[in-house]
């Protein structure tokens, strides 16, 4: 028997939702042939069956979450038989709950009748002590609806400190624990989401509870949200998959980071010019449609290089700036399947030509769901350009924890004055979004200024970046 | 509902419709679960239901009524021409019963929930085999086939009376001997002393209800032994044979062997978990020596999309207890975080005093080597139990000193079984004495006792006066 554990995703990826079987249990499957489908966070991944043999069962319905390291397969490879019915066996009852079970005090034999034969007396076969009873035995003090708060908060209760009489543990004592940093898991597994079967009110008030407590900001009102379909039809869809990434990292990065948006704009004119030149002359060989976004890519690089601070993380539990001497930029990518940012690694040492093929290559892939996980790991500073689709100005929210995101607008034709002279200029609207806690408004001036100077020079790209 | 040959498949099959397997059904179905129910039996309830709990409270409620009678005399209070008519009786229990089981079948139906009636049996890990005819193929199971009437050993006449028998009414007999002097047996020696007959009950181990605490029994018992003709503890039944409509009966008591000769035998000696010939060994669940399914905390057997409840699972075979194990794996199957963690369960035995208890016990508290603070009230101080005139009694609760966590309650007198509510809620919620004392309890009622033992227990009684 083999105990197939769902394997490591990727970097801080705990979990991931399972999108389809490839196998049901009584199939025989064999060595590397699809098993499941599952989405994380960033991406949809078949795994391949490490085992070949037949399936004996598997975990997770679709659409159910399942953990890295949880078995969601066993699969009957003809070795080791013996060792999986003695584990099933063993499993059941080494749960504490049959521990806390035992402990109920029904002396065995006694609610049935009075055997006339010798009755043992002793209690039933899984009665084992209370792993982790306090005074003599007894499990934690704690009312029934505590212990469902903490099952479904997946806190251990005998770790939780009773503040209640007799050491009693409350539900507010529950939180407290969750809010002051339980041990790994725990904080986890409060964000994380139950089934997707799971009693949505009680799911929602439990987790709602868990946020309040754990935030306790002054004036933050969290309140179950109303009934929207007393007022008219709705249609109801779970959060999940990217969704719900995008949820966590954007009120991860509204809350945490003081941010500040500095705007300028940036002429094009002579750049564009260039730029449609270039495309025109070089046409039919691969450099890919060479997008704005890619000129703004080169010079961004030689704007971090300039002001490190922005190209920094901030550790706010350390307390320390951590700037980085690599120059990864991702770029916000519209998938359909939501918001996806591919990362283009060294843009310090790839050309123009290389970064604008990259970028094409990785917003397909992006599209098709099929880019790689690390292609979309260890930015440093993202930019999003929504000028394709329109906008004359756009505050974006920086991609934490990176420092700086640059929201690019549309580029129009413009009048503006040149030399005392109204003339029509191509001008790109940009929004520098930064974290005030690493740089301040006078570093985002000078950034965004030498940004706008390169930008409106093609020359000046050239020798400068 | 369907009856003959089907194949069908459906996301959630439950064996059985006892107290456990019809409440995890309905709780499925509100759940959103397309679930089936198998019932081997005509109607739904289960033993429980249909030849157990409640029939047997039909009964005692009857003859606690003709005894309340007789024993209002001294009230000023008399019958004359007092009867009880076996046959009227036995029709009000099936009337009760009937009314009983037609609301779940009801609350089975309004739900959607398919009875499917015949023998269940697993072909395999995914699939049910319906005697008669059909497979049920399943996402996931629920068993709660409950437990059987153990039977005496063979070679001693089966025509003897089972605890079902007895619960038919079909007469009254002379003189009956109770075979086991567990609650079952208890209760209904208790009836048929009470209808007239002459009840003898003869019980192995050295005294009755073994499991409860010895203060607790004795004030039945004694109260009891003024009903019954004779309680033999210590005695082992050696043979039982019928003879010109009666059965000769040999019981050894301290290496005597003694003839006697009843009416009619009523063998209650214990229920055994249903979990033969139900096809487990198709399937990887483990079940021990004793028959019972080895489960986790969520009610899940070996084959984690089986489940297992009520009395085929570990612990007291009692019918609140299957049913909160049914909601358990009902929202375990939907993919609730539950468990069952319960602390108390509470014990009920329906004599006359009635005994209950939940927690720890003091027997149970010794073999644990565990010190507990005891706080005893007696029913004799209290006003109410005066004013009815049932001042046999006690009621006892069990803290930790350290702590004066409540760990235990242990009652005997009348309503006992309705007071240890109060108690399984105390364990339960972690409370303590003072959360006992300091609560309000009405005046003048039985439930006073409760605040009163925890008061004795805290030292802060004032209805006793103690001696320094």
């Amino acid at each position: 028997m083999f105990e197939f554990k769902l394997p490591d995703l990727g970097e801080g990826i705990h979990e991931g939702e399972v999108l389809k079987w490839h196998v049901q249990p009584g199939d025989v499957v064999v060595e590397d042939a699809p098993l499941v489908e599952v989405e994380t966070d960033k991406a949809a991944v078949t795994i391949p069956s490490p085992r070949g043999g037949k399936v004996v069962s598997t975990t997770g319905e679709i659409g159910d979450v399942v953990a890295t390291g949880q078995v969601i397969a066993v699969i009957d490879d003809g070795q080791g038989a013996s060792v999986t019915p003695a584990a099933a066996a063993a499993a059941p009852a080494s749960k504490p709950a049959a521990a806390g079970r035992a402990a109920e005090e029904m002396p065995a034999g006694l609610p049935v009748e009075e055997p006339v034969k010798a009755a043992p007396a002793a209690p039933p076969a899984r009665a084992v002590t209370q792993p982790n009873s306090t005074v003599s035995g007894r499990p934690v003090p704690a009312a029934p609806a505590t212990r469902r708060l903490a099952r479904e908060l997946g806190v251990d209760l005998t770790l939780v400190p009773g503040t209640g009489p007799g050491g009693r543990v409350t539900p507010a004592d529950v939180q407290a624990f969750l809010a002051g940093g339980a041990p790994a898991p725990a904080a986890a597994a409060a964000t994380a989401p139950a089934t997707a079967t799971a009693d949505r009110a009680v799911d929602g008030t439990t987790r709602m509870a868990a946020a309040a407590a754990a935030s306790a900001i002054p004036f933050l009102d969290l309140e179950p949200m109303p009934d929207f379909s007393l007022q008219g039809p709705v249609e109801i869809e779970p959060l999940r998959s990217i969704r719900r990434k995008v949820a966590r990292k954007m009120t991860t990065s509204m809350i945490l980071v003081p941010h500040v948006a500095h705007m300028d704009d940036a002429d094009v004119t002579a750049l564009e010019e260039f730029r449609l030149r270039m495309k025109t002359q070089r046409e039919g060989e691969p450099v890919g449609k060479l997008t704005l976004l890619s000129f703004v890519i080169r010079a961004i690089t030689a704007g971090l290089r300039a002001a490190p601070a922005f190209n920094a993380s901030l550790d706010p539990f350390r307390e320390e700036i951590i700037y980085k001497k690599y120059y990864n930029i991702g770029f916000a990518a519209d998938t359909g399947k939501g918001l996806v940012v591919p990362v283009i690694r060294g843009t310090d040492v790839k050309s123009i030509r290389e970064i604008s093929r990259e970028i094409e290559e990785k917003a397909a892939l992006a599209r098709e769901g099929k880019l790689p996980l690390e292609d979309m790991q260890g930015g440093t500073f993202t930019i999003t350009n929504v000028g394709p689709l329109g906008g004359t100005a756009l505050i974006p929210t920086i991609n934490y924890p990176e420092v700086a995101i640059l929201g690019m607008g549309r580029v129009q034709e413009k009048p503006v004055v040149r030399d005392g002279q109204i003339v029509i200029r191509k001008i790109l609207p940009l929004t520098l979004a930064f974290d005030h806690r690493v740089a301040d408004g006078a570093d985002a001036a000078r950034f965004v200024g030498e940004l706008v100077r390169n930008l409106s020079d093609p020359n000046l790209l050239l020798l400068d970046t | 509902m369907v009856m003959g040959s089907l194949n069908t498949e459906v996301e959630v099959v439950v064996i059985g419709s006892g107290p456990g397997g019809y409440v995890a059904a309905l709780r499925l179905a509100d759940l959103g679960k397309e679930v089936m129910i198998v019932e081997e039996r005509e109607r739904p309830g289960g033993v429980c239901l249909l030849e157990g709990c409640i029939p047997s409270k039909a009964l005692i409620n009857a003859i606690e009524l003709s005894e309340a009678a007789k024993g209002a005399e001294r009230l000023g209070l008399t019958f004359t021409g007092l009867k009880l008519d076996h046959v009227k009786l036995r029709a009000w229990t099936d009337g009760v019963v009937a009314q009983l089981s037609g609301g779940v079948k009801t609350l089975l139906q309004k739900r959607g929930v398919e009875i499917v009636h015949g023998r269940a049996r697993f072909q395999d890990n995914h699939s049910l085999a319906i005697e008669g005819g059909g497979t049920i193929a399943f996402k996931q199971c629920i068993i709660a086939t409950g437990s059987s009437l153990n039977r005496l050993p063979a070679g001693i006449d089966q025509s003897v009376w089972s605890s079902a028998d007895a619960l038919k009414l079909e007469e009254v007999p002379g003189t009956l001997l109770v075979v086991g002097g567990g609650y079952i047996g208890l209760e209904l020696g208790l009836v048929y002393a009470g209808l007239g007959s002459r009840v003898s009950v003869v019980e192995f181990s050295p005294r009755l209800l073994m499991g409860a605490d010895l203060d607790l029994v004795e004030v039945m018992v004694k109260q009891v032994t003024k009903r019954l003709n004779a309680v033999m503890t210590d005695s082992k039944v050696k043979g039982i044979e019928p003879r010109d409509g009666g059965f000769d009966v040999e019981i050894e008591h301290e290496g005597k062997t003694e003839r006697q000769r009843y009416d009619r035998v009523l063998v209650a000696i214990g229920r055994r978990p249903n979990t033969d010939g139900i096809g487990l060994e198709h399937t990887k669940i483990v079940v021990d020596d004793k028959g019972v399914i080895e489960t986790d905390g969520e009610c899940r057997t070996a084959e984690p999309h089986i489940y297992a409840i009520g009395d085929v699972s570990h612990g007291p075979m009692l019918a609140h207890k299957a049913s909160r194990e049914g909601k358990v794996a009902a929202e375990s199957i939907a993919g609730h975080k539950v468990e069952f963690d319960n602390r108390a369960i509470p014990a009920v035995v329906f004599t006359d005093p009635e005994i209950s208890w939940c927690g720890l016990t003091e027997r149970r508290a010794e073999e644990l080597g565990v010190t507990v603070n005891v706080g005893r009230f007696p029913l004799s101080a209290l006003g109410r139990a005066r004013a009815i005139g049932h001042t046999e009694g006690l009621v006892k609760v069990l803290s930790e000193p350290e702590t004066d966590l409540i760990l235990g309650v242990g009652i005997v007198g009348p309503h006992a079984s309705e007071l240890i509510a109060e108690g399984a809620l105390a364990i339960e919620m972690g409370a303590t004495l003072a959360d006992l004392t300091e609560t309000i309890h009405p005046h003048p009622t039985l439930s006073e006792a409760l605040m009163e033992a925890a008061e004795m227990a805290a030292g802060t009684a004032v209805h006793v006066f103690k001696r320094s």
